[in-house]
């Protein structure tokens, strides 16, 4: 079984424009979206969640104000600044290391699970599709991308599917190192801006680290042809093909408006490309 | 005045709304400008900061002396990140996954485990004009953004203007952004996925008690369902930045929009006017 994943560093380059497409366009595959805390492939594909599980990825401390003298033991041995003067509990900071318990004496604080999100099976008129929420505002993200992924293979391999296509989330950090393990692919989508470029090569870096082979889609590709050129350039010094050139298409929006994904809309302009993107990434999983 | 442009999806604008506010704020103000988007830091590709000095960001990570480790255990029993696993004749320790809380070494009865810092990161201070500029900069393959902005929102000052360049999403990065802030600015655009993320992001703001206001970038793509939703939920939609070629270029090009369209530094100063009311709504009748 193969894993494809898109990432783009920076976000809104289209990442979700186009899992959505492939979605329509492969054959006998799962799909995952992991950008757990802004999921967005639902709203295209229209899933119907079959089941829905919690997702328990941490801890957080919480106080008996009954048993608490304020001694400030531990608002010194917090690190992360999650207990303020008053000595109460900041939940949005707590990390639920449990330092705060432990040199508590009056075993005023407890450690206690909690409810990072929720991990979703469902079924879509494309195929089967796990994916996640985050509760807003929750830590443990990347671990939620993991259980995500690890249902995911593991519906493929029950349905007897060759390919888990992966939607991931922008920037560099956790959720996405937890994207890139294990996956034999990496599409990084970006757009020809000095903003786009710059998170190019930030995420091109991380998935290399991760010996994961990346390939680049330039998105809008005729908003900036300077630009195109120095991503271009960038490409070819760093050994990355570029599949796939996406020219700016009002369509992709009224596709988004109509709940459905860009090839499915219409067939020229941004449809026609990521049609020709497909091709090339099942003649790449097929060199894989 | 701490202002956060935050957005829970990528791409809408955020870099593009705080870039602009800040520069024209800058005319009349005192203003300082924080790019807490630490995994893809791209407000300084519109800022241009001059005289750049850098601060390395650490954490605590644990080190271990075998030779006087007895392999008890307690340390990865306690560990609640699983950043230590404690085998019959050795001990290895994942720097990737320690959240660098010091547990570990408070549990150890063989007074085995010493702590030395690693680096995960950097917080560079530079100026534009008369603005104050920091950008967080977290290492490529390093999971853990929190920890950079923390250390940076230290520089924050009571009685300067300060505006953060959030990261996208709803998770630990996006809340340590809006910690301790008197707005939340978020910016997304007229479109199905814009509105969901929107939604998200309202919701982690009001948990946060912070009041909200919405800038509809690319307004006159997609549909009225961001304005419907602003209408019902009593969120005021404070700007529209209408979808305009030449704003998409210049922004390709980095370059602030302001400085080419002198009437939107006027817009901008009229938003923080309007920030100002909604957070302090009584400032002005105290002055009469």
């Amino acid at each position: 079984m193969k894993q494809i994943l898109v990432i783009s560093g920076k976000g809104g380059t289209g990442k979700t424009t186009l899992v959505s497409s492939f979605a329509s366009l492969a054959g006998g595959k799962v799909l995952s979206d992991c950008d757990v805390d802004a999921a967005d492939l639902h709203l295209v594909l229209s899933p119907r969640v079959n089941r829905k599980e919690e997702f328990s990825g941490g801890k957080e401390a919480v106080k008996d104000s009954s048993k608490c003298t304020e001694c400030g033991l531990c608002y010194e041995g917090c690190r992360f600044d999650a207990i303020d003067e008053n000595y109460e509990i900041d939940h949005f900071r707590c990390e639920g290391c449990g330092v705060c318990a432990y040199v508590c004496p009056e075993g005023a604080i407890t450690m206690e699970d909690v409810l990072s999100g929720y991990s979703l099976e469902s079924s879509t008129e494309h195929g089967s599709m796990i994916h996640g929420e985050l509760q807003a505002g929750e830590e443990a993200s990347g671990k939620l991308v993991t259980e995500i992924k690890q249902k995911a293979k593991k519906l493929a391999e029950e349905e007897g599917q060759e390919l888990v296509i992966i939607d991931g989330s922008p920037g560099t950090g956790c959720p996405v190192i937890a994207s890139l393990a294990d996956v034999d692919f990496a599409l990084v989508v970006t757009e020809p801006t000095e903003s786009g470029l710059s998170d190019l090569k930030r995420v091109v870096e991380l998935s290399k680290n991760f010996e994961v082979e990346p390939a680049i889609v330039v998105n809008k590709h005729d908003l900036n042809h300077q630009k195109v050129s120095e991503i271009e350039k960038y490409a070819e010094g760093h050994d990355i093909p570029i599949i796939g050139r996406i020219p700016y298409d009002s369509n992709v929006t009224r596709a988004m408006v109509e709940g459905e994904s860009i090839v499915e809309y219409s067939d020229d302009g941004a449809s026609e490309a990521i049609r020709e993107i497909w091709r090339k990434v099942e003649n790449k999983l097929l060199e894989l | 005045m701490q202002i956060t442009v935050s957005a829970g999806k990528g791409g809408t604008g955020k870099t593009t709304v705080a870039v602009n506010l800040a520069l024209a704020l800058s005319e009349s103000h005192s203003v300082e400008f924080l790019d807490c988007d630490v995994e893809e830091p791209d407000a300084g590709i519109f800022l241009k900061p001059e005289n750049e000095n850098s601060e390395p960001v650490t954490i605590e990570i644990p080190e271990i002396s075998e030779d006087v480790c007895t392999y008890c255990g307690d340390c990865s029993e306690a560990c609640e990140f699983n950043a230590i696993a404690t085998f019959s004749e050795n001990v290895l320790v994942y720097p990737e996954l320690c959240h660098g809380c010091g547990l570990c070494s408070r549990v150890c009865t063989a007074d085995a485990i010493s702590e030395r810092s690693k680096i995960i990161g950097e917080v560079r201070r530079g100026s534009t004009g008369s603005i104050d500029f920091y950008e967080g900069d977290l290492t490529i393959g390093e999971p853990m953004a929190t920890p950079i902005i923390r250390d940076m929102k230290k520089k924050v000052t009571e009685e300067n203007i300060s505006i953060l360049d959030s990261p996208p999403g709803t998770a630990c990065p996006v809340i340590e952004s809006l910690h301790g802030s008197d707005f939340a600015l978020l910016v997304t655009e007229p479109t199905p996925f814009g509105l969901h993320d929107l939604r998200l992001s309202v919701k982690v703001a009001r948990e946060m008690n912070i009041p909200v206001g919405v800038v509809i970038n690319r307004y006159g793509i997609g549909d009225k369902s961001v304005e419907d939703y602003c209408e019902d939920e009593g969120v005021p939609v404070l700007m529209k930045i209408p979808n305009d070629r030449k704003i998409a270029e210049l922004y390709s090009n980095g370059v602030p929009f302001v400085n080419k369209f002198d009437n939107w530094k006027g817009r901008f100063n009229q938003l923080f006017e309007e920030i100002t009311r909604i957070v302090n709504p009584r400032a002005k009748s105290v002055e009469v």
